[in-house]
């Protein structure tokens, strides 16, 4: 109806529209193509360049790319991040469901209470857990050295981020705290946008509660589910803040992921065409899987 | 049978609660590590056996971090003339402080005025080339935004902000977010009001500001509030783009005092409570604006 009405006087109406559209876009789109557009650009761009500081950048076509296949600490970072989402993104889905499930009807103040908590690492910002995760990961001051000996769990001290065999384990533990935070709102509130209505006729058909979350609850909570699979992918492959204050990526590469790789050579190395080669690498990654990700969630 | 499943639910609800409180525990930990371990005295930090509440509270460590280095608690530049004015000399912390506030606040008041326009008009407005423009947003969200810092840095370089605040803010306020958050809070906007608005012969623009922006206050409220805990915590982002100690965001000055005193775990504790009591305190306050920001920007993926 109101398009039909719109129609004879599109074409006046159209050009309004769209000065009026482009003049309220015009400040965002300002910083939106001058701070994020023309960067990407140049990322891909730069991405087929020799470039470096103080210097005009040589055109080098795929070099970067064929070099970044043969370097070893590359492929090693690409696999330490694999085993950061692989761990991670699972983890951070089940628990932050289970939490909310359970803390969703809770009375009063109490789920928001909980809801606090469990975002408070979030809000303390990167540098202030992670310093204060490696002074309780310390050889000799740490805590969690400490209560391992203490309680008999640890034979002797352990140097959880100077050893290969635990550093990364400790990266991820501390990466799962930083991460369930928002899951969690964002399940607390899916769940109570539920329909009741569906729910009360399940319960009064006889249904269990798990019969009631798996057929009712689930399927309406699963595109709540999907953007936290893809927001938790994005965030475990960025993992930075983590690996550059802790362990710098050492020892012997182990914790080394691509982001930190791509800090290391751009602005260690000032490798910068390097680097972003390796950024368009994972920028592709994380593509192909967040398209992944909603196939399979479509299907479903 | 009945009276039994219920039971069994019940016991299940009351476990399951337990171990959640267990675990908030934990997760409020570090925190209170932090708080507790930055008025502890060196000897208590430096125990094999920790004191897991201070036997002696001393404010020593934040002292040592006050007098560690100097910044002038502000400069201003006047454009073109070369003319400056600085401060009185402070603790750099403080100027640390300032500078972070300030980029926040800055951050969020031009990524909600200009978010709620370009929203409102990609919500409202049937304008040629629209899908292009949305779609370019969406797509750009998708992308890891730390990948763009290299080009970035380059950029700032060439436009002489480099080592500037400003440097740390546009590139916040040009992620598009904002926008997809804003556009998401106008959909919500009645077309009969506008309409009403526009027979009584108000322009484009107050239209906007007399019927719109009253309607998507509670968004721009969730977007500043998320904005400006994001823009304080985004340590990369300051890493790169900040190099001399009086342009340090407080984050950025925690992590430089790591890297030089890695042992002195008393006063890196005073500099974590410095850089995060704040702003938890912040969030504690408009902890509901914020939530609603984060279930709002979800809705639609």
């Amino acid at each position: 109806m109101a398009a039909s009405k719109k129609n004879p006087m599109s074409k006046a109406l159209v050009r309004r529209e769209t000065i009026a559209g482009y003049a309220f876009m015009l400040p965002s789109l300002v910083f939106f193509l001058g701070f994020v557009i023309y960067p990407m650009v140049q990322c891909i761009i730069t991405s087929f360049f020799d470039a470096t500081m103080n210097r005009e950048d040589i055109f080098i076509g795929f070099a970067n790319y064929a070099e970044l296949f043969q370097d070893t600490v590359f492929l090693g970072a690409l696999r330490n991040t694999a085993v950061i989402v692989i761990v991670s993104v699972p983890v951070v889905c089940i628990f932050s469901l289970w939490v909310s499930s359970v803390i969703y009807d809770l009375k009063g103040a109490a789920c928001s209470a909980f809801r606090c908590i469990f975002y408070l690492p979030v809000v303390t910002g990167s540098v202030a857990v992670t310093v204060v995760w490696k002074w309780m990961f310390n050889n000799y001051y740490g805590i969690f050295n400490y209560v391992g000996t203490s309680t008999g769990l640890l034979d002797k001290n352990i140097n959880w981020l100077g050893d290969e065999k635990y550093a990364l384990g400790c990266i991820i533990l501390i990466l799962l705290t930083t991460s369930v935070g928002q899951p969690i709102v964002l399940y607390v509130s899916a769940l109570n946008n539920v329909d009741q209505s569906l729910v009360e006729a399940a319960e009064v058909d006889g249904a269990t509660k798990i019969q009631c979350f798996w057929r009712i609850k689930w399927p309406q909570i699963m595109p709540t589910t999907l953007y936290i699979l893809v927001i938790t992918t994005i965030n475990s492959f960025q993992c930075f803040a983590l690996i550059q204050l802790l362990t710098s990526g050492g020892p012997n590469h182990s914790t080394d992921t691509i982001m930190y790789y791509i800090y290391y050579n751009a602005f260690k190395l000032y490798r910068y065409g390097y680097g972003n080669a390796m950024g368009v690498v994972l920028a592709i990654i994380i593509a192909v899987l967040s398209a992944v990700q909603f196939k399979l969630a479509k299907k479903d | 049978m009945k009276n039994k499943r219920f039971n069994r639910s019940t016991c299940y609800k009351i476990f399951a609660v337990a171990v959640i409180t267990i675990l908030a525990i934990a997760f409020a930990f570090p925190l209170y590590w932090i708080i507790t371990g930055s008025f502890k005295t060196s000897a208590a930090i430096n125990a094999t056996t920790p004191q897991w509440w201070p036997e002696e509270w001393v404010m020593a460590n934040y002292q040592k971090l006050f007098s560690r280095q100097v910044a002038p608690l502000w400069e201003i530049h006047i454009p073109f003339t070369g003319i400056q004015f600085a401060g009185p000399s402070v603790p750099a912390a403080i100027r640390w402080l300032l500078n972070t506030v300030f980029m926040a606040v800055v951050a969020m008041l031009l990524t909600c005025a200009t978010a709620a326009m370009a929203g409102y008009a990609l919500a409202k407005k049937r304008f040629l080339g629209r899908t292009i423009v949305f779609s370019l947003i969406v797509c750009a969200m998708a992308l890891p935004k730390q990948v763009i810092l290299i080009p970035l840095l380059r950029e700032m370089a060439s436009l002489q902000l480099y080592n500037t605040i400003w440097a740390v803010i546009f590139p916040i306020v040009g992620w598009p977010f904002g926008v997809f958050l804003m556009k998401q809070f106008s959909e919500g906007i009645p077309g009969e009001m506008m309409e009403a608005a526009k027979i009584d012969g108000a322009g484009e623009w107050k239209t906007f500001y007399t019927i719109a922006l009253p309607l998507i206050k509670p968004g721009i409220g969730a977007l500043a509030i998320f904005t400006f805990i994001n823009s304080w915590n985004d340590y990369f982002m300051q890493l790169i783009m900040l190099t001399s100690t009086k342009n340090l965001t407080i984050p950025l000055g925690i992590a430089k005092l790591q890297a030089e005193n890695a042992m002195d775990f008393g006063l890196i504790m005073a500099g974590a409570s410095l850089a995060s009591i704040p702003i938890i305190i912040i969030f504690l306050i408009f902890q509901k604006y914020f939530t609603k920001g984060i279930t709002m920007g979800a809705v639609k993926g």
